[in-house]
């Protein structure tokens, strides 16, 4: 009887200690810097920079080796959603100043925002382009199968203002989460049209065709970048924005579409 | 006799306490978020929030797709359960993980493969189209068959379980007594296995009414479309997180209490 309660008792007192452990093992880890040369940096980057910044993530590791990058892509409200309550990132790479300012005035931000990319809209159509869509006014024909990003998704408000620009009232089908998934219906031609950024009509080789939208109509979508306040890497945080800034990163941004400040 | 017996029957009436620990921290995986919902819930905002026209649309359309999958899953899922449960085939087995294959992949997938197949450009989505002119995605049709596919293996899986326990001599005996096939089917499989049923389609609805993933997808996202219960808590969390909780709030709470009230009425534990 003894011997199966003390054994019990220990059982409960490892499951304790395991808890304990478990807990205290990720007190540290969040806040102390850690300079170990073999660190982790976890960029959470706007669904649009999904392939520029693939290309970025490569060079910069190859000219630090000891460093790797790890990309969290997702629309940029849902990326300032993750980091103002608490998931744990060290840069934060936003496709419009809006969700970047909501993260700064929470105190998140260690230091100030820097824009380096800048990028336009466009009209995204199936490849042959079946419902003859030509021009921002055609989003209003009722029989054509329309997709927008959702309010407060950069690519929705920049999309909506473009619209609103050229006076057309849209009659929209869907309203997506990101940018990637309303390219995803628009190449499967199950939209006929959608507005999306000018370096999307670029990176999808091929899938879709782009509509230039007039200059007056169109808008600019700015991208700020920062290192977070609660970074674990703070220090190779910094190098990987500084390498997005520098004459290399805007290279790689021109390269893919962007226009550099 | 009795003396000797009384202790180990006190011992084994209270429940092993490594037992009884790992369970309250089970019990706490599923009570923890529900408790960081209701930290967070604007509760003297509610009923404004809740009378938004957002939140009214799409409760009205999760109540339509959720009832319309599980209709479509009673109508279609109960047959093919039943042929899993009775019928010998060849590649049954294959059939079986063909059903439950939507429990298992992600609904979003699920949602990318109905695209490719029922779109307007998909394998049979264009032949549809071209002869009726029907297009289901951004459809609210669309958004039943969204639901419907991850929702409907609950069903079978459920009714099929129960055919299966069924002792065949019931049917044997009605057959014997002379009824007919259909007869048999009426008033004898079907009530031994009604509680089964209503437990599975519960089930269903429960999940059809929680369906984010392959709807989302495969239907998009419009206000009074189909813009359901979750894909309106999905998009609100990033613009309007109030409402995102009230509507996280409402559907918490008609998913428990159809939950535990059906289960309590219907699917009783022996």
């Amino acid at each position: 009887m003894t011997v199966m309660k003390g054994r019990r008792a220990s059982l409960v007192c490892w499951l304790i200690a395991a808890l304990v452990l478990a807990a205290c093992n990720d007190g540290p880890a969040n806040d102390g810097g850690d300079d170990s040369l073999n660190g982790q940096v976890l960029v959470s980057a706007a669904s649009s920079l999904s392939d520029v910044f693939a290309a970025v993530e490569e060079a910069f590791e190859e000219s630090n080796p000891g460093v790797d990058v790890v990309l969290n892509l997702a629309g940029s409200a849902s990326l300032r959603e993750q980091i103002l309550g608490g998931a744990p990132a060290d840069v934060f790479a936003s496709a419009d100043t809006l969700n970047m300012d909501r993260v700064v005035d929470a105190g998140d931000v260690d230091g100030l925002p820097r824009v380096f990319a800048r990028n336009l809209m466009r009209i995204a159509v199936p490849v042959g382009n079946p419902a003859e869509v030509t021009e921002l006014a055609d989003f209003a024909d009722e029989n054509l199968l329309i997709g927008l990003c959702a309010e407060n998704v950069p690519c929705g408000d920049l999309g909506r203002q473009a619209l609103e620009k050229a006076g057309v009232s849209a009659v929209v089908d869907t309203n997506e989460a990101s940018v990637r998934s309303l390219l995803t219906k628009i190449e499967a031609g199950e939209l006929d049209a959608g507005i999306v950024y000018v370096t999307d009509v670029a990176s999808t080789s091929g899938d879709v065709e782009g509509i230039a939208i007039p200059q007056a109509h169109n808008v600019v979508a700015e991208y700020p970048i920062a290192v977070l306040d609660g970074a674990r890497n703070p220090n190779d945080a910094a190098d990987f924005v500084a390498f997005v800034l520098s004459d290399e990163g805007r290279e790689i941004l021109i390269e893919y579409g962007f226009s550099v400040p | 006799m009795t003396e000797a017996l009384a202790p180990t029957r006190r011992r084994s009436r209270r429940p092993p306490l490594v037992l009884v620990v790992l369970a309250i921290l089970g019990l706490a995986v599923f009570v923890i978020p529900l408790l960081g919902l209701l930290a967070r819930t604007p509760w003297r905002d509610l009923p404004t929030l809740l009378a938004g026209d957002v939140v009214i649309d799409a409760l009205r359309l999760s109540v339509i797709t959720s009832l319309g999958a599980t209709a479509i899953s009673a109508v279609l899922g109960v047959p093919l359960a039943w042929m899993l449960a009775r019928v010998e085939f060849p590649g049954r087995s294959i059939v079986r993980g063909l059903v439950l294959l939507p429990l298992v992949i992600p609904p979003v997938v699920g949602g990318a493969a109905l695209l490719f197949a029922l779109g307007r450009r998909g394998l049979i989505g264009e032949p549809l189209n071209r002869a009726t002119g029907l297009v289901l995605p951004f459809s609210t049709w669309g958004a039943v068959i969204a639901v419907t596919f991850v929702a409907m293996p609950f069903l079978v899986i459920t009714v099929e379980g129960a055919l299966r326990n069924l002792d065949p001599r019931f049917e044997g005996a009605a057959a014997t007594l002379g009824a007919g096939r259909w007869t048999v089917l009426r008033r004898v499989t079907f009530p031994m296995v009604g509680p089964s049923l209503v437990a599975g389609l519960v089930l269903t609805w429960a999940r059809a009414f929680g369906e984010f993933g392959a709807t989302i997808t495969f239907a998009g996202n419009l206000e009074g479309r189909t813009q359901t219960l979750p894909l309106a808590v999905f998009i609100a969390l990033e613009s309007d997180r109030d409402t995102a909780v009230a509507l996280s709030l409402i559907m918490v709470a008609i998913s428990l209490t159809v939950l535990v009230v059906l289960r309590e009425r219907w699917w009783k534990t022996p």
